[in-house]
């Protein structure tokens, strides 16, 4: 590991990165309130496709329960915000995440394909069931109100943060035993099984990770809304949103949801700003040109012009992703 | 209390099944995930009440015509939207993420189109509310109308599927397209095929879901997930399947209803649902996939 | 290099048309208009309840005032220049919706979303601006305690307990005269306002000595109650409250229908006092009691309700869309009153109150509108509160159904 952090290939993208993210920090002195909540969207998608493509990208398996893992956080926040400190919230919040991953993590993971992806969508609407009747039957209050001082920018410089954490923690995953177990299994398992790695709990292990983040970026979401019940919080609309958008920048890189995630929030954006009444029909066309037109999302784009050598150090970005690749 | 419970759980269970039963020939035998399915049984929903508040047309009687035109509809959007999918995908999983993102567009194409004609407003019309004595319960006739479709329609194609020519080539092509093709199957065509045949029962669904059922511009997305919840459950392009799954989350939910608390039969049928699942990945007559 | 000159080119894009939306800006001041900014679920689980009791109202109101002349500020006609957004029924977008709003568009004045939860979260945002928030979709039992904390907003519809508690006590008188037994039949849809709905009715009925036979929930989004149904026809209760929304209202009186179930007070939640609901059911909406009300004999309410079929095509909705309505006018008597666009003097203005509207004189917030009403004669009635003026008899009991075709 030591030796590993050492080398010169690991200290520049860290060090670019986090030049990049110090440099980000200063967003909120800047633009206006209505950026920053262009710029929160943006970090909170990102973080949540990246994180979605952690454990997916590898796996290949399409998770729609980003939303569960969302709202619990959200949950969390709502039952202890008032309660408790905003951190030690926030850490109930991902031992919440955890125990749930666990158990749905050593229970699914061996179904396959779209009987998987069925299944989180099944898991989104049990949950959001289950916390609707313990609030009807046992608290007996249906929606929950979070009165807590925190700010659209604390929101950002905290996502941001988190957001950081998670792409260091996917850069140092890549270069770990654990994540080039986790390439084998994603080229085959059965060779992996052969390898001797225990398929199941390094998926079980990504898919904990990858729910933890999920479930912090709900908890830090959670008090921008003022009040939270189980349909805003569980709303599937967001595992499909997310889905699409690492879909569309290419789940296998670290940086690749990212590539989808900036496009398409910007997109979604100009659309509901210029065709309130036409959104649902543009945001349709839009898609099925992506779909036609960029066949490996934007990261076969690249893939596809990337020049054989090397690509230009103009891009910080893409400088990155490729060595992270 | 129990018979009444078990026959109105029937109805629903019909109901399910009936929205679902397209939607398993076109993923089963077509291989399109389709996301945009509810929508396509929302846009029959709006038909029937455009027909029968307009024109007053009787919305069985419109079937007539809304089976050949939503046949010819799903044609249309196989031939000129996902054909070129199919040709491009390397494979089965290829061309599931790729039929997901496009038939997700579709979604709010469709979605919005209808928007923009009817608003979002929620639309309700009366038709065939009597009720009906079945064995002392009564039960309104438009749910007993959709219930028979439904098990024409699933032990009918069950039939057709089995025992024909036609049927035993879209089952070749659902089991091996690759090889189908091998043994003369035009393989294209019988992929076009039931996906129009399925669109033109998701339209049959939703036609008679909205005798009985209040509806909205944005409904079609629930029509969709219930209907792929019961696919699954029953085993991917399984007629017969999809009946039985349909029958038992309908008649599970009456009895939870009726014997424990209503406010849990959505989450029960869910808990059935994940529990077929993990005990029979594949679904309740599913083939075993590797 | 491909995607950065892409990315570039979307975030051009997005520049552009910020930048294009600041030039629409500068243009419009120059030509004096009121800007009106509203996000609202055009689309989502949201739509059909803002397509039923806000959007018409709102579009409908700028349509007259610019139909005559514009706003009166001072000696000038200033016409309304509409700015909205579809929030898709999502509290994220809503609120990014009312920051675009205040920040981008630089509106005058903002128009609420629909529903309590979108409510809840633009109204930090609006009163941190300082614009004035006329919450007009939301019921919540913290109401009072929202307009304190938020000097600037009006919560128009009220707490889930004043809807419950003016039934339960409608329901004491006629179980004093003997009209109706004791036991009481609930239901009530998992969803904030029926809970809250259900808490308080629970408890001002047993405070009444009623005994409540049944009381359960049911899921948000279930129709199919037919077993719930049902299994209350054989309880034995005279009154049957069902605290739902509409698609469950309907399946509801439905499926009540259908097995006949004909108690002598059938009172069905959000939905009943919707056009829809005379529309579907005809004749047996006859004796339906529902929360809200209208005075149709009131000429003013009766007019509102002429120009709505005029320009939207069919009737307001009973309950919400009148309140609406009334802040509406309100609004606009601020704006005249104030006899300027600034937004701290309407403000002021609108605390005021005392406003001439379908409501008589009001004050955004007051709660002057039926609590209970009644399907009579194709008019959706109000009875309760029994000392407002205009308060109709109670059809009694319940006619039977006259059944389905």
């Amino acid at each position: 590991m030591i030796n590993c952090i050492l080398k010169p290939d690991f200290i520049k993208p860290v060090f670019l990165g986090a030049v990049i993210f110090a440099a980000l920090a200063f967003l909120p002195s800047l633009v206006d309130s209505y950026y920053m909540s262009l710029a929160i969207s943006i970090v909170s998608f990102a973080v949540l496709a990246t994180a979605w493509s952690m454990f997916s990208g590898p796996t290949r398996y399409i998770s729609l329960a980003t939303v569960v893992f969302f709202g619990i956080g959200a949950y969390t926040v709502a039952v202890l915000g008032e309660v408790l400190p905003f951190p030690v919230v926030l850490v109930c919040a991902a031992l919440a995440g955890t125990m749930l991953a666990l158990l749905v993590g050593f229970s699914t993971l061996r179904l396959a394909g779209v009987y998987f992806v069925i299944f989180t969508f099944g898991l989104t609407e049990l949950v959001r069931q289950v916390v609707s009747w313990y609030e009807v039957n046992v608290t007996r209050e249906m929606g929950r109100y979070i009165f807590l001082d925190i700010t659209q920018n604390d929101i950002y410089w905290q996502l941001l943060t988190l957001f950081a954490v998670l792409l260091l923690t996917g850069f140092i995953l890549g270069r770990s035993r654990l994540g080039f177990a986790l390439r084998i299994i994603g080229e085959d398992e059965t060779v992996a099984r052969h390898c001797g790695i225990n398929v199941t709990r390094v998926k079980v292990a990504l898919f904990v990770l990858s729910a933890v983040f999920m479930t912090l970026t709900g908890a830090i979401m959670a008090p921008r809304w003022t009040y939270i019940d189980p349909v805003i919080a569980f709303n599937p609309m967001l595992s499909f949103q997310v889905v699409i958008m690492a879909l569309l920048g290419g789940p296998r890189r670290l940086l690749g949801p990212l590539l989808g995630v900036i496009p398409l929030t910007l997109l979604f954006e100009v659309l509901t700003a210029n065709f309130p009444n036409h959104f649902s029909i543009m945001l349709g066309v839009t898609f099925m040109v992506i779909v036609y037109l960029l066949p490996g999302g934007v990261i076969g784009l690249y893939e596809k012009y990337r020049t054989p050598q090397k690509a230009s150090p103009s891009n910080g970005h893409s400088k990155t992703e490729e060595k992270t690749a | 209390m129990l018979s009444y419970a078990v026959f109105s759980g029937i109805t629903l269970g019909g109901m399910y099944a009936l929205v679902a039963m397209g939607l398993t020939l076109q993923y089963g035998v077509s291989r399109i995930m389709n996301l945009a399915y509810g929508e396509l049984v929302i846009v029959a929903s709006f038909a029937a009440f455009v027909l029968m508040t307009s024109a007053g047309i009787n919305p069985v009687i419109g079937l007539l015509i809304f089976i050949p035109a939503s046949f010819a509809l799903n044609w249309a959007i196989y031939r000129i939207l996902l054909s070129p999918l199919v040709a491009r995908a390397k494979n089965r999983g290829m061309l599931e993420v790729d039929s997901i993102l496009a038939t997700f567009g579709l979604l709010f194409i469709v979605q919005g189109i209808l928007l923009v004609w009817f608003g979002g407003n929620y639309y309700s019309y009366d038709f065939m509310n009597g009720a009906v004595d079945v064995f002392g319960a009564a039960i309104a006739a438009n749910r007993l109308v959709a219930l028979g479709f439904a098990l024409v329609f699933g032990l009918g194609f069950y039939l057709v599927l089995t025992r024909t020519r036609m049927g035993t080539a879209l089952r070749a092509v659902a089991v091996d397209p690759q090889s189908a093709r091998l043994v003369a199957i035009d393989v294209n065509f019988a992929a076009c095929f039931a996906f129009a045949l399925g669109g033109a029962m998701a339209a049959v669904g939703g036609v008679l879901v909205s005798m009985f059922l209040t509806f909205s511009t944005s409904m079609g997305v629930a029509f969709t997930m219930k209907a792929l919840i019961v696919v699954i459950m029953g085993g991917v392009g399984n007629m017969l399947g999809a009946l039985v799954a349909g029958l038992i989350l309908g008649i599970a939910e009456a009895l939870v209803a009726t014997y424990i608390d209503p406010g849990l039969t959505i989450a029960v049928t869910y808990v059935i649902f994940l529990l077929v699942l993990l005990i029979k990945p594949s679904g309740l007559f599913g083939r075993t996939v590797s | 290099m491909q995607i950065s000159s892409r990315l570039r080119l979307a975030t051009l894009a997005a520049a552009t048309t910020a930048l294009m939306s600041t030039a629409a800006l500068f243009g419009a001041q120059a030509q004096e208009t009121y800007r009106i900014g509203y996000a609202i679920s055009k689309t989502g689980p949201g739509a059909p309840g803002a397509n039923t009791s806000t959007i018409p109202n709102y579009e409908m109101w700028a349509k007259e005032i610019n139909d005559a002349g514009g706003l009166k500020v001072g000696d000038k006609m200033i016409p309304i220049e509409v700015v909205e957004y579809d929030d898709r029924s999502s509290s994220e977008e809503a609120v990014r919706a009312v920051e675009r709003l205040i920040n981008q568009d630089k509106v005058d004045f903002i128009l609420s979303p629909w529903g309590t939860g979108l409510n809840l979260a633009v109204a930090p945002i609006l009163d941190r601006a300082g614009y004035a928030h006329l919450a007009g979709t939301a019921v919540t039992d913290k109401a009072p305690q929202l307009a304190k904390r938020w000097t600037n907003s009006y919560w128009l519809l009220g707490t889930g307990e004043q809807y419950a508690v003016e039934m339960v006590k409608f329901l004491e008188q006629l179980k004093s005269d003997g009209k109706i037994n004791d036991k009481v039949a609930m239901i009530a849809v998992a969803d904030g306002f029926g809970i809250e709905l259900s808490n308080a009715g629970r408890d001002a009925l047993e405070e009444r000595g009623f005994e409540l036979v049944y009381d359960k929930t049911y899921p948000l989004g279930s129709q199919d109650l037919a077993t719930i149904v049902n299994e209350i026809k054989s309880l034995g209760a005279d009154t049957f409250v069902a605290f739902s929304y509409p698609p469950g209202t309907l399946g509801l009186t439905e499926q009540a229908r259908v097995l006949q179930f004909n108690p002598k007070i059938f009172y069905a939640g959000v939905g009943t006092a919707f056009p829809l609901y005379k529309d579907r059911f005809g004749a047996d909406a006859e004796g339906v009691v529902s929360l809200g009300g209208a005075s149709e004999t009131d000429p003013k309410i009766a007019s509102y309700i002429e120009r709505h079929v005029a320009f939207a095509g069919r009737e307001p909705d009973r309950w919400a869309s009148i309140v609406n309505w009334a802040s509406l006018q309100s609004l606009q008597q601020a704006i005249e009153r104030a006899g300027s666009t600034d937004r701290e003097a309407v403000n002021a203005e609108l605390a005021k109150g005392g406003f001439d509207t379908i409501l008589g004189t009001y004050k955004p917030g007051d709660q002057n509108f039926w609590q209970v009403g009644q399907w009579q004669d194709g008019k959706f009635v109000g009875i309760a509160p029994t000392d407002m003026e205009g308060a109709h008899d109670l059809v009694f009991p319940k006619p039977d159904w006259k059944g389905a075709q």
